[in-house]
């Protein structure tokens, strides 16, 4: 049986609509209408132990109460979960300790008081035995670089600083599975590296399994072999990174500057177009590599300057929204 | 036992760090109590009979309940329970392996002792040196002493179950205002915070008996002043634990109910 196991899970949410303005609201004081919304429409997957998964989708798509879901704190209206024989939402106490959970838009630390406060009232929640906690703790310290900012107020911490601590949090009782939703939202370019790389440490050290939502293609890339894809409550594409690249990034665009003027009009270019300094040409990689194209190009004229456009994962994204239509 | 009592001491020493708060709320205490005192001496020399209450019983009265008033109102609301409800953290909560009702019991009895604390001793020390007739005055005997301390912790307990239970039924709710009007105008009135049990009218006493919120305040403290019988006392204090039993079961049952329910606001 797979470490983790979701099979045909659906959850509904009942939402009140209230009519705008004060008639609207008087209205809806009498007569509260609801509209349903269907967050999650039978979803199922299966996760091996130690796998980092990306769960990506736009907002709204469910990547968020799948996750809630997950971890214990949402029970689904049908379908069954499984992770590591427990059922989350069942043996809520008991599944929780195997976990740690990361939500990017909240905090789990005291507001008030310095995260070190904060990590020693943890130590007290999840029963953690004196030696193991201050062994964890120290590597955290280590790993994160924690040092000089675990005894600042939380308030008082910058958002990369802050989440770093939130991290740490959730892994001093060493769980078995980290939940990681949008870990790096709002961080600047050298926090959201280490956070990655972290990541990265923990799941290669301590075989830690890593479920993580994001929107930042970037993380993806740096991290998550495998991706499921979801839009509007459904799983869309469930696989590798590189598979779902070939199938879509497939389009590359190359600006030459040249002053000859040549029209080459082959199967393999997608888009050809002719400004003051140069071409711009959109070509197809699944039919001619980029190398045998430049060759050929160099024989029809001569470059001043070349770039290739080597795909941003971003517009992957996008047109693969657009082709599920979500 | 002792993951929850860390919240408990953590509840307990953040409070314990506003000492502005704590000074500005020993001011009001003492304006009220100076302020109440005065309305009912004036009451008393203008020559009423058959008044329920000694004059210095209820100037004992006024000053305890003062210095205990942090702890012993009932529409308290708990400020991060709250908050937690309305913009999802509640996620965070239902992530520890702890039952969620007694997590919110032992935060806010921890909360509100350490309010209580501060305050206490100052306004007792104060009332106790002011002259006749405001003075404080803490005769009592041993067995009135030991039976009213027992039933002022069941006192606490039972608050404490109170108040837990309509953070819970918020959860439902998810807003806290009503169910907080509804216990403010209640408890406030019943439990003898605005007008002393004793000059009720003898129906809305008997009513009164069979709801909760007079063993919160009234009872203990007229127990410790001796304007209840100690053997009355003992009945009473029965009462309070049926009542800790009664309102602890709900709200654990409800939390539970709650947890299964529960949506979660925000992304």
């Amino acid at each position: 049986m797979p470490f983790i196991m979701v099979k045909h899970i659906n959850k509904t949410f009942k939402v009140p609509i209230k009519a705008s303005g004060i008639i609207g609201t008087i209205k809806s004081f009498f007569n509260r209408k609801y509209k349903y919304i269907k967050a999650i429409n039978d979803i199922s997957f299966s996760i091996k132990k130690g796998e980092i998964v990306g769960y990506i989708g736009p907002n709204g798509a469910g990547k968020s109460t799948t996750i809630k879901i997950l971890s214990g704190i949402l029970v689904p209206d049908s379908g069954e979960v499984k992770i590591d024989r427990l059922i989350p939402y069942k043996d809520r106490k008991k599944y929780v300790q195997e976990i740690g959970v990361v939500f990017g838009q909240r905090s789990q630390l005291w507001w008030d008081i310095p995260a070190i406060d904060s990590f020693n009232l943890l130590k007290e929640i999840y029963k953690i035995p004196d030696n193991e906690y201050q062994k964890t703790k120290d590597e955290l310290i280590e790993l994160l670089n924690l040092k000089d900012i675990l005894n600042i107020p939380v308030r008082q911490l910058s958002l990369g600083n802050r989440m770093k601590c939130e991290i740490a949090a959730s892994l001093l009782h060493k769980p078995k599975i980290l939940f990681l939703d949008e870990p790096t939202i709002g961080l600047d370019a050298v926090s959201k590296k280490i956070v990655r790389e972290f990541i990265k440490k923990i799941n290669k050290q301590n075989n830690v399994t890593v479920i993580l939502t994001t929107h930042d293609m970037a993380d993806i890339e740096a991290l998550a072999k495998r991706i499921i894809l979801i839009g509007k409550g459904q799983i869309l594409y469930d696989g590798s990174l590189s598979k779902l690249k070939k199938q879509y990034d497939y389009l590359r665009k190359i600006t030459v500057i040249t002053k000859d003027k040549v029209h080459l009009q082959k199967p393999y270019i997608v888009e050809e177009k002719t400004f003051e300094e140069g071409i711009e040409f959109v070509i197809d990689i699944r039919k001619i590599e980029i190398n045998e194209f430049i060759k050929l190009i160099s024989s029809k004229m001569s470059i001043i300057d070349i770039d290739v456009d080597s795909g941003n994962i971003d517009e992957l994204i996008v047109k693969l929204y657009e082709d599920f239509k979500i | 036992m002792r993951s929850y009592l860390s919240y408990f001491k953590l509840k307990f020493i953040t409070g314990l760090q506003y000492r502005a708060a704590a000074l500005a709320g020993m001011s009001t205490q003492l304006f009220f109590g100076f302020m109440y005192i005065s309305i009912y001496i004036a009451f008393y020399e203008s020559g009423s009979s058959n008044l329920p209450m000694k004059l210095d019983e209820l100037i004992n009265y006024i000053w305890i309940t003062q210095s205990f008033f942090m702890l012993i109102y009932a529409w308290y609301k708990d400020e991060e329970i709250i908050n937690m409800i309305k913009n999802g953290n509640i996620a965070y909560e239902l992530l520890k392996p702890q039952d969620l009702y007694l997590m919110w019991l032992h935060k806010i009895l921890g909360e509100r002792l350490s309010q209580t604390i501060l305050r206490v001793l100052p306004v007792i020390l104060i009332a106790l040196i002011l002259p006749k007739p405001y003075t404080l005055s803490l005769k009592t005997t041993l067995p009135a002493l030991t039976i009213s301390l027992i039933a002022l912790l069941l006192a606490i307990l039972l608050m404490g179950v109170l108040v837990t239970l309509y953070h819970v039924i918020c959860m439902f709710t998810l807003d806290e205002k009503g169910i907080i009007a509804i216990i403010m105008v209640a408890a406030d009135i019943l439990s003898g915070l605005v007008v002393p049990i004793p000059f009720f009218p003898k129906y809305l006493q008997n009513i009164n008996n069979f709801l909760p919120f007079r063993y919160i305040s009234d009872f203990p403290i007229r127990l410790y002043i001796g304007n209840i019988p100690l053997s009355e006392g003992i009945i009473s204090i029965i009462v309070q634990i049926v009542w800790i039993i009664i309102l602890f079961a709900l709200g654990k049952i409800l939390a539970n109910i709650a947890i299964k329910k529960a949506t979660i606001q925000g992304g």
